[in-house]
């Protein structure tokens, strides 16, 4: 397949993107708003092109522990959900984080907290980027805003998850999922053969052959001094990739007096909300996090010496802010403006939140 | 006769499995698993498909299983090993997907994994050990527990009206669709053990000629946690626990 | 050239399926374009709408509070929408089953009776595109050439048949205003 020009649904390109990328599993269970990834790749047959396998799950948690199997034999594995059932996976998350597996989880969000809404929602950020499983650990986590970077993501999840051996995630919001946008799908990529897979895995557990000697893949150490061993490394993990992986855009910055931090499509409201602001005289910037997890705290604290106030637009109901609080070190105030439950704030709400809570004088 | 006249390599009748490993298992005297771990790795070396292997461990006294047989291992989530099992193989269907599992993580914690597993006719082998208790984490009661025993959860005996009744979860599995092979086995004896080696062989087999879900129960015994000896719990299998779980094929197509 | 859309009307009337065929036609035109459902229960039979931006540069929000052309196909999706057009900007609405009719003076309201105009076609299916073909001859932000290029790529070959009635439809449409 070549490069291709279509409009899809953010969640009908996260399996085009992965067929393209050359994964060799997706395992997944349907839930509402993102069982169009599972009935995209159904209707793509890629077994009987690519080779890649695809499986409905008895469950979300059956789903995250074939997404552990596969990845434990060296396979490009991935599952999608939603909120609900991202939570049913956090178990089989932390296994895979301990076990220092690859892997692409996928979470299309929606209101909660219990069965909630099937609406959008950004609730889930504790979740993703505080480790929603037991123990200390993190995912890289990916935001996406538009279908292109839903596309563009997969593949950039899985690099980043084999380069550190770490599971990553796309925590999208149901926007994304669901609308439909002009999208540049990439070339078909091989799968790794089993020879690339024995070179770039040899940790994995695909059958001895002829490398001489077992592979366990296991997240168990009873012996606590080799278990901290274990953990120092991880964090070891995590410290490169805070320093390496590090992902955002900025929107008028240059000239900001006041900055808004916001992720996922709810980034692209508050730019046309900053449209509007800069039409009245208000000298808004944004910053986007890519990478909620490792969190762009570096250039947000640089950001907050030169303006005078910072807002995060969040749908939830205040969950990154606390990380830019973190971020800003006291600097200048940093407040919330949120919806919940599925709703959704248009770009004059997030204008009137700005002038209201950063107190500006027009 | 001197003693080197008798060490000879022609006179040598029995050898450790050359599968099993140098490590000292944590196992209990007198436990059925040392004996199924050995019939495993003496049929894994047999059929010469150690290198293509690949194990499933559990969560349950057999976690460290990976620990005693020398092929590749992953070691899955309390009752998760045919999920794990189920993408091991369908992403790698030249290699040999076992799972082996005892009763709490495949009967309780597990049944959905368990049954959807073998409902799919997943290509793998099942090893299960039923030895009605909890050994790990300290003799409490199993979804297989007789009624009237006595466990560490069920310190009167299990009733029925408190905790149901033992469940024959192989007989259920023998029902669907995607099984090939059902069979309930035990390793008290020598004779049983031989019985045994042959129904995993058999699984095994299966499993490479992709004909479905293979699943090997092994009733067995948990002196520790039964509070017996060995030889009294052979005895006390034997006489209760075959009653419930009655040895012999349920299915073989 | 940038135009802000809202389709918004009951499930079943082919509101998002309307949305999809000008996001198309979109595509085919080298527009960038974003098509965003209200999405849910909506999809069994209550209501539905659907916002389409069509631009020639980047889109930033999909989400919207204020649009340059409403077309409003139930009583509910007129009193809930008609407040929400940009002054100048354009409101159509099909009158059948409207009570309260729409009082802005400052756009351009427009009634559109496709729901007649569909059952003069003997087919009730052509009814969004005959209010598409009134929208596009308000509103000219695509080609009636693109909107048929793109059904052609995404209607599946067994239903290409029925390209000519959707053609027809359209003209219907233009005809109309």
């Amino acid at each position: 397949m070549e490069e291709e020009v279509r409009l899809m649904k953010g969640n009908e390109a996260i399996a085009h993107a992965a067929i393209r990328y050359g994964v060799d599993g997706y395992f997944g269970y349907p839930i509402t708003p993102q069982s169009e990834v599972l009935e995209t790749l159904a209707e793509l047959r890629p077994w009987e092109t690519t080779g890649m396998v695809v499986l409905q799950a008895e469950s979300e948690v059956a789903a995250i522990n074939m997404v552990y199997g596969g990845a434990a034999t060296g396979k490009a594995v991935m599952t999608s959900s939603s909120s609900p059932g991202v939570s049913l996976k956090q178990e089989g998350i932390s296994y895979l984080a301990a076990s220092e597996l690859p892997a692409l989880i996928v979470n299309v969000m929606r209101g909660g907290p219990g069965l909630g809404t099937i609406q959008p929602s950004q609730a889930d950020y504790f979740q993703a980027t505080k480790g929603g499983g037991h123990g200390d650990y993190h995912l890289i986590v990916l935001a996406p805003a538009t279908v292109q970077e839903m596309t563009d993501f997969v593949a950039l999840g899985f690099d980043l998850a084999f380069k550190y051996r770490n599971p990553a995630m796309i925590l999208a919001d149901g926007i994304v999922g669901q609308m439909m946008e002009k999208v540049v799908l990439p070339p078909q990529r091989p799968r790794r053969t089993e020879e690339q897979l024995r070179e770039q895995c040899p940790w994995a557990a695909c059958g001895k052959g002829s490398r001489g000697h077992r592979n366990v893949v296991t997240s168990l150490e009873l012996d606590s001094a080799k278990m901290e061993v274990n953990n120092l490394r991880f964090q070891e993990t995590y410290r490169r990739i805070e320093e390496n992986e590090v992902r955002y855009q900025e929107y008028f910055t240059d000239d900001a007096e006041y900055l808004i931090v916001a992720f996922g499509t709810v980034a692209r409201i508050c730019l046309k909300a900053i449209e509007e602001a800069r039409a009245k005289g208000i000298k808004v910037g944004l910053l986007r996090p890519i990478t909620l997890w490792p969190f762009p705290k570096e250039i947000i604290g640089n950001l907050s010496k030169k303006v005078k106030g910072i807002l995060t637009v969040e749908l939830n109901a205040g969950q990154m802010v606390e990380d830019v609080r973190l971020a800003a070190e006291c600097r200048v105030p940093v407040h919330h403006f949120g919806r919940m439950g599925g709703m959704i704030p248009n770009p004059t709400e997030i204008l009137e939140a700005l002038v209201s809570k950063l107190n500006i004088q027009q | 006769m001197t003693r080197e006249e008798i060490i000879r390599p022609e006179n040598k009748v029995y050898s450790r499995p050359e599968l099993l490993t140098e490590n000292v298992t944590h196992y209990c005297p007198g436990c059925s698993h040392g004996v199924v771990h050995k019939i495993i790795a003496e049929l894994l070396a047999e059929m010469d498909l150690a290198d293509k292997t690949i194990g499933v461990a559990p969560v349950g006294c057999a976690v460290f299983a990976y620990n005693y047989i020398d092929v590749d291992w992953i070691e899955a989530a309390h009752g998760r090993a045919p999920a794990v099992a189920t993408a091991a193989s369908r992403l790698n269907p030249d290699n040999l997907v076992f799972s082996y599992q005892g009763d709490g993580d495949l009967a309780a914690i597990g049944t959905a994994e368990t049954i959807h597993a073998c409902n799919r006719g997943e290509n793998i082998t099942i090893i299960f050990i039923n030895n009605a208790i909890y050994g790990m984490t300290g003799g409490q009661m199993a979804p297989t527990t007789l009624l009237g025993m006595k466990t560490a959860t069920t310190p009167y005996g299990r009733t029925a009206e408190l905790n149901g009744y033992p469940l024959a979860i192989t007989n259920l599995l023998a029902q669907l669709d995607g099984t090939c092979y059902v069979t309930r086995q035990a390793v008290h004896t020598a004779a049983a053990a031989r019985k045994a080696k042959a129904a995993i062989k058999k699984a095994f087999q299966n499993t490479v000629a992709k004909k479905g879900t293979s699943v090997i129960e092994i009733v067995s015994t948990c002196n520790s946690g039964w509070k017996m000896t060995p030889a009294q719990s052979n005895d006390w299998m034997a006489e209760h626990m075959f009653e419930k779980y009655p040895l012999g094929d349920l299915k073989n197509e | 050239m940038k135009e802000e859309i809202l389709i918004a009307g009951f499930g079943g009337q082919g509101v998002l399926s309307m949305g999809k065929i000008l996001a198309y036609a979109g595509l085919m035109d080298n527009l960038e374009v974003t098509w965003m459902p209200s999405y849910g229960p909506e999809q069994r039979g209550g209501t539905a709408n659907v916002t389409v931006i069509l631009s020639d540069a980047s889109i930033s929000s999909p989400v919207l509070d204020t649009y340059d052309t409403v077309v409003a196909l139930n009583q509910q999706s007129l009193d809930k929408f008609e407040g929400k057009v940009k002054p100048g900007g354009t409101l159509i609405y099909d009158p059948s089953g409207i009570h309260h009719l729409p009082t802005r003076t400052d756009v351009t309201v427009v009634p559109v009776d496709a729901m007649q105009a569909s059952i003069e076609l003997k087919n009730s299916k052509t009814y969004n595109m005959i209010l598409l073909g009134a929208l596009l001859k308000l509103r000219p932000v695509v080609p009636v050439d693109a909107v048929l290029r793109g059904l052609k790529k995404t209607l599946p070959e067994r239903h290409h048949h029925l390209l000519p009635l959707n053609e027809q439809a359209l003209l219907k449409g233009m005809s109309l205003v």
